[in-house]
């Protein structure tokens, strides 16, 4: 592998990440699976950098499940994002910032369409003035909110108190990273880094001490794949795929998966204990499950934030592992209290707990 | 015949060129940007169909410029038109004048890193025909570890009948190409294992089939339709390759120690600069349009302005001769009528 052609081809791929004021739209899953995310990202971009976030409470869904499970026609898309923008505008804002990868490939998929095809954006000028009476401008500057963690990875790794060094032997932490098919690979020009070799996440990793391992399914779909996993019939099919995925990274023993996309996140880590429960299947080293963590948690986590507090416990797949080779302590008893110090239920059948 | 031409490119089409104009009696200045002449041909190791080695062609050809004056690492800046003068401006700050110019600029290579799915500049072993080429001549066919390659992939259209790359083209040549090489793989290699991934197989110039028929029934050679899709390495450092069978209907997944990319043929930037220079049409495909292209295939717009070889359209050096020595004849009978 040569490093110099992959930095060629990075310096293909940059884009233009806002610096602040940004209007910060919502994923339909990841406050639900990882609420530690979207908290981290929102208090480390508004208390630590200082910047300006606001979030518009009558933000809907992008309707991309929908959209992308056959049931939402294309229009009515345009439309719900053109309203989207309708609030940004409202609100005074001018940079987007996307926190779901779906949505990410919903924005850029309608960008693009009406930069191709000027009467779509005319049609949808229509439909939501005829409908709400709301106008909208396209954003000036359209980020995930990973490029932005991406923009900052340097200010993190300035203040980084547990870096990605196995403290036992030394070494940097083997990460797995995966962008998610909707990031980049319908339009690479739009993610960092490109989509064939992708630098988001991979920028990060490294950045924070760590190793990006390069597997042979390196490319490959979580397994979501939106219609292999929502028609029922079709499971086992999302399950194959994921499967298949974790099987080409088994020989480099990775220490941890890093994820772009909720979605993403939800089936590599809930996969992980299907695969374990139907089959006995692990995929770490020594007999054990990859923890999957998201990129604000990892930022966290590194940072030294309190893993509870990131909620790495509502993971599927346990982060106690990685936790130990960080050198990150840990107090068990605070792991299912709530901050007034309730305790909630304990899950059974952990993995890697 | 009396009068001067200048000829731009010191590649096949150049050289033929500028020969065969000089025992024309013209004076004729050749100008190549590099420091040799000789272009591509120069680094092939062997010619299709025959495998005539390479080096004797360039043997030919400099005898073709003996009586020529050539100039070589200077560029052709820009030129210009005065009445029926040209004014050929080159990169040292010198003007020369000429009454007809020939542009033999040739061709570039596609760039193969442009289709990132191939990984080519990022894993060690994934080449391009040029390079291949190379390591013939070197006759050290190996793998970047030093290790001798058993299992090899050659990939067709690289950059060539591809949207994606805005090169609708076919670059002609790479088929027969990768049957050449391949079968040079085979007799370098002995028990190695070689497979061709092609769209189709575009076998349309003398004794190719002939080729590619050896190749299959001698040299054992996989030929598998069907592109490859993307390129990445497992835990050995081996390359592992994605493509679909396109006959059997199956997708493939194979290891393979070596990946040799066709590299398709672009419109050279030497080329292209003089074309925006000398507002010379191009066409669809970039390469310089000929005035036409039945009657006048060696003929610019511009009058007095020629073309010879692969500026105008990807070929091989038979064709590349014969074009470069029709452009002499239309080069001829502009001199006689401008007197």
């Amino acid at each position: 592998m040569v490093n110099e052609g992959k930095k060629r081809v990075w310096s293909d791929y940059q884009k233009e990440i806002a610096d602040d004021h940004f209007f910060y739209v919502r994923s339909c899953i990841r406050q639900s699976f990882y609420p530690g995310s979207e908290q981290f990202f929102l208090n480390f971009l508004r208390n630590d950098l200082g910047k300006d976030v606001y979030e518009n409470p009558s933000h809907t869904t992008c309707t991309g499940i929908g959209y992308h499970g056959d049931i939402v026609p294309f229009s009515t898309t345009q439309t719900v994002v053109a309203r989207h923008f309708a609030l940004m505008k409202e609100s005074g804002y001018k940079n987007i910032a996307i926190s779901c990868v779906t949505s990410f490939g919903i924005y850029t998929e309608i960008l693009e369409t009406w930069k191709h095809f000027p009467e779509e954006l005319e049609k949808t000028r229509e439909y939501l003035f005829k409908a709400t009476g709301r106008e909208f401008d396209i954003p000036e500057n359209m980020a995930h909110t990973s490029d932005i963690i991406y923009k900052f990875r340097n200010e993190i790794a300035a203040k980084i108190k547990y870096p990605l060094i196995n403290k036992q032997t030394g070494k940097p932490l083997k990460v797995v990273e995966h962008i998610g098919c909707h990031y980049a690979k319908m339009f690479p020009k739009h993610g960092v880094g490109g989509a064939e070799f992708p630098r988001v996440l991979s920028g990060m990793a490294e950045a924070w001490g760590g190793e990006v391992v390069d597997y042979p399914e390196r490319r490959h779909c979580c397994g979501f794949g939106f219609r292999q996993y929502l028609v029922q019939a079709n499971r086992g099919y999302s399950l194959s795929n994921t499967v298949k995925k974790f099987e080409s990274m088994r020989p480099y023993e990775p220490d941890l998966v890093l994820t772009n996309c909720p979605g993403c996140n939800m089936f590599m880590d809930k996969w992980q204990y299907t695969a374990k429960e139907m089959e006995g299947m692990t995929f770490g080293s020594n007999g054990q499950s990859i923890p999957v963590l998201t990129y604000e948690e990892l930022a966290g986590l590194v940072l030294g934030y309190n893993p509870w507090d990131l909620g790495l416990q509502y993971h599927m797949v346990q982060s106690e592992p990685l936790l130990r080779k960080m050198g990150i302590e840990i107090n068990s008893e605070d792991k299912y209290r709530t901050k007034d110090g309730r305790q909630m239920p304990i899950p059974q059948n952990l993995i890697n707990a | 015949m009396t009068g001067s031409v200048i000829v731009v490119g010191g590649g096949t089409a150049g050289m033929e060129a500028a020969g065969q104009l000089a025992d024309e009696g013209f004076s004729v200045t050749l100008i190549e940007k590099e420091q040799e002449l000789g272009g591509h041909v120069r680094e092939w190791h062997h010619l299709f169909p025959d495998r005539r080695r390479s080096s004797e062609v360039m043997s030919y050809l400099k005898k073709r410029v003996e009586k020529v004056k050539v100039i070589t690492g200077t560029k052709v800046e820009s030129f210009h038109k005065k009445g029926r003068e040209f004014i050929v401006s080159t990169g040292n700050g010198n003007s020369i004048h000429c009454d007809a110019m020939l542009l033999t600029t040739g061709f570039d290579l596609f760039r193969s890193e442009r289709k990132e799915e191939y990984g080519y500049g990022i894993y060690e072993n994934v080449i391009t025909s040029a390079d291949l080429e190379m390591m013939f001549n070197k006759k050290n066919v190996r793998l970047k570890n030093g290790e001798k390659p058993e299992r090899i992939g050659l990939l067709h259209c690289v950059g060539s009948r591809d949207e994606k790359a805005g090169n609708l083209y076919c670059s002609k040549l790479c088929c027969v190409t990768a049957v050449k090489q391949a079968i040079e793989l085979r007799e370098t290699l002995g028990d190695s294992k070689v497979f061709c991934f092609y769209m189709d197989m575009r076998m349309g110039g003398a004794l190719y089939e002939e080729l590619y028929r050896e190749a299959q029934e001698k040299y054992g050679i996989g030929f598998i339709r069907g592109k490859i899709s993307e390129v990445s390495t497992n835990i050995n450092n081996r390359l592992v390759i994605k493509a679909e069978d396109t006959l059997a209907g199956r997708p493939l997944k194979m290891e393979l120690d070596m990946l040799v990319l066709m590299a398709g043929m672009e419109m050279s930037q030497a080329g292209a600069r003089l074309a925006e220079s000398g507002n010379l049409l191009t066409g669809e495909n970039r390469f310089f349009a000929p005035a036409d292209h039945h009657f006048g295939s060696n003929k610019s717009n511009v009058k007095g302005i020629f073309y010879a070889g692969t500026c105008t359209a990807p070929m091989n050096i038979t064709e590349t001769i014969s074009h470069a020595r029709s452009a002499v004849a239309d080069i001829v009978s502009y001199m006689k009528n401008s007197k």
